[in-house]
């Protein structure tokens, strides 16, 4: 067990009830989680789950009902405001009137880094997703991808040690998600943060992550944690594996509470 | 979009040629000798214009001051009451039914009372009457506007510890800049007009439509026109520059690249 301030999350018994016109609506309970340094954990599951709640509680954009949850040993508040963490939504929520490269600067700007250091940082992030031809543009002459693409290189401008991310590939064709997989699994990678990625595709939860952390709707809550820790570099190669296809079949039976029946069971 | 686009020429020639045609028939109705008394023929105002010009221009001077006076005053009132509104709930809640009162009230109303409350040498009642009138658009649009920010970029903002201020200046704001200068357009027509109208009843003895109204009565049915043609100028004037205005921010805020 290691001690809580090397942990990049650690929730225990937490839990997020939302007042409703009828009645409360108990969307997390009994929520225990721990996200190693450098570790990349996916949470999964369908609608209704509480994936998302439990990373808007982790991102301190809400907070919980119940229990506790420290960001590299601090208050999820303390770890916002000191920017411990970078995020990532499903909507790339790009400033429209500010080029490429003031909208992957913007947090630095908002911290009121000096412009020198700013651009310099920036022209570093840009290439690190591959828009350096595109730092000029504005985000509406781009495709989904690509403005994908400059959502994740913001989500690391401060160099966060914890990126947050809600289905950043959500709203993506199969082919700009695939290659967008890679391109993370390498920032993440040479980046060394810690990860907390939330999707509802189980290939992209088996590719990316060291652990799965399946959830299970009414009440939200945890019901597996799988290890998909691949023994191998996270190529292409790696999709078209027996033991990708393996996992990804644990990973659906947790899913559908195993073992998977006929279709019309479920 | 358009089903019928006209060639580049003719969108140019189409408006000409009605103008035209407007003035033909106006000039036949005035020669037949059928019309009132009080309309001449469009030559007998034209020249009346080219000998008065200076006149004219000194009038339309002061009246698009005090409309300018009355914009500038009435949208920035506006705006600060929009953003106190956005942020404070309860702020809403006290100028909602200010602002409909004032929207329902007829200026016009007011003017004769603004007018002698300020004096006879005073051009500040028809700047109020102005800033009034302007204040209503821009503050509801400003007021929408400010509420345009989506969820997810105030949860960016949030999630990168942006202050209140900054969030204010860098997200908000700049969302609601295209709503607030289409408030400002329809208010610089209204502030011109309701500036022009404040001359009626009362104050100093300037202005368009203190000459109107003056060369109206005396029977100078030609320098009114003249006069009127004023009028129309500075109108014409405040809605170039601001519709200009408004295109301008929202290119620049990339609104008009879909």
């Amino acid at each position: 067990m290691t001690i809580s301030s090397d942990l990049a999350v650690r929730a225990s018994g937490i839990g997020k009830v939302f007042p409703s016109a009828g009645g409360e609506v108990t969307a997390l309970t009994g929520v225990e989680l721990e996200v190693a340094a450098g570790e990349f954990v996916s949470l999964i599951g369908p609608s209704g789950c509480g994936k998302s709640t439990l990373l808007r509680l982790i991102a301190d954009l809400d907070s919980a009902t119940s229990g506790d949850l420290t960001l590299y040993g601090k208050t999820a508040r303390r770890a916002r405001l000191d920017q411990d963490y970078g995020i990532a939504f499903q909507q790339a929520a790009l400033l429209p009137w500010l080029t490429v490269a003031a909208n992957i600067a913007l947090p630095l700007d908002l911290h009121r880094w000096p412009k020198a250091r700013r651009d310099a940082r920036g022209a570093e992030l840009a290439e690190l997703v591959g828009l350096t031809d595109f730092t000029g543009r504005y985000p509406d002459q781009l495709s989904g991808g690509m403005q994908q693409r400059v959502a994740i290189a913001r989500s690391l401008a401060a160099q966060p040690k914890l990126l947050l991310m809600d289905e950043p590939f959500g709203a993506l064709d199969e082919m700009t998600r695939e290659r967008l997989q890679s391109e993370l699994a390498r920032i993440a990678a040479e980046t060394g943060a810690a990860v907390v990625f939330v999707t509802h595709s189980i290939p992209e939860a088996v590719f990316l992550s060291d652990r799965v952390v399946v959830m299970s709707p009414r009440p939200g809550r945890i019901t597996d944690v799988i290890d998909t820790r691949p023994g191998r570099p996270r190529d292409e190669a790696l999709r078209e594996s027996p033991e990708f296809f393996a996992r990804v079949t644990a990973v659906r039976e947790a899913l559908h509470g195993a073992p998977v029946l006929r279709a019309n069971e479920r | 979009m358009n089903a019928t686009s006209l060639p580049g020429w003719a969108r140019i020639a189409a408006p000409v040629a009605v103008g035209v045609a407007g003035l033909l028939a106006w000039y036949a109705f005035v020669a037949s000798g059928s019309a009132p008394r009080m309309l001449p023929d469009p030559f007998a105002v034209a020249t009346e214009l080219v000998e008065r010009f200076p006149l004219v221009w000194e009038a339309a001077g002061i009246t698009g001051a005090n409309a300018l006076v009355g914009l500038l005053a009435g949208t920035v009132i506006a705006v600060l009451l929009a953003a106190l509104a956005a942020t404070w709930r309860p702020v809403d809640g006290m100028t909602a039914p200010l602002v409909a009162a004032l929207a329902v009230v007829p200026i016009v109303a007011l003017t004769p009372i603004l007018n002698t409350m300020f004096g006879a040498s005073s051009q500040f009642g028809r700047q109020a009457v102005a800033g009034i009138a302007a204040f209503v658009p821009v503050f509801v649009n400003t007021l929408r506007g400010l509420r345009q920010t989506r969820p997810v970029q105030r949860d960016l903002f949030r999630a990168t510890a942006a202050t209140g201020g900054q969030t204010f200046l860098r997200l908000t704001l700049p969302t609601a800049l295209p709503y607030l200068l289409s408030g400002v357009r329809v208010a610089a027509s209204l502030a011109v007009i309701s500036a022009l109208v404040a001359e009626y009843f009362g104050g100093p003895a300037d202005g368009i439509g203190t000459a109107i109204a003056t060369y109206a009565k005396s029977g100078r049915a030609a320098l009114a026109w003249a006069f009127v043609g004023g009028g129309i100028a500075i109108g014409l004037l405040f809605f170039l520059l601001t519709a200009l205005l408004e295109r301008i921010v929202a290119r620049r805020l990339g609104a008009l690249r879909p």
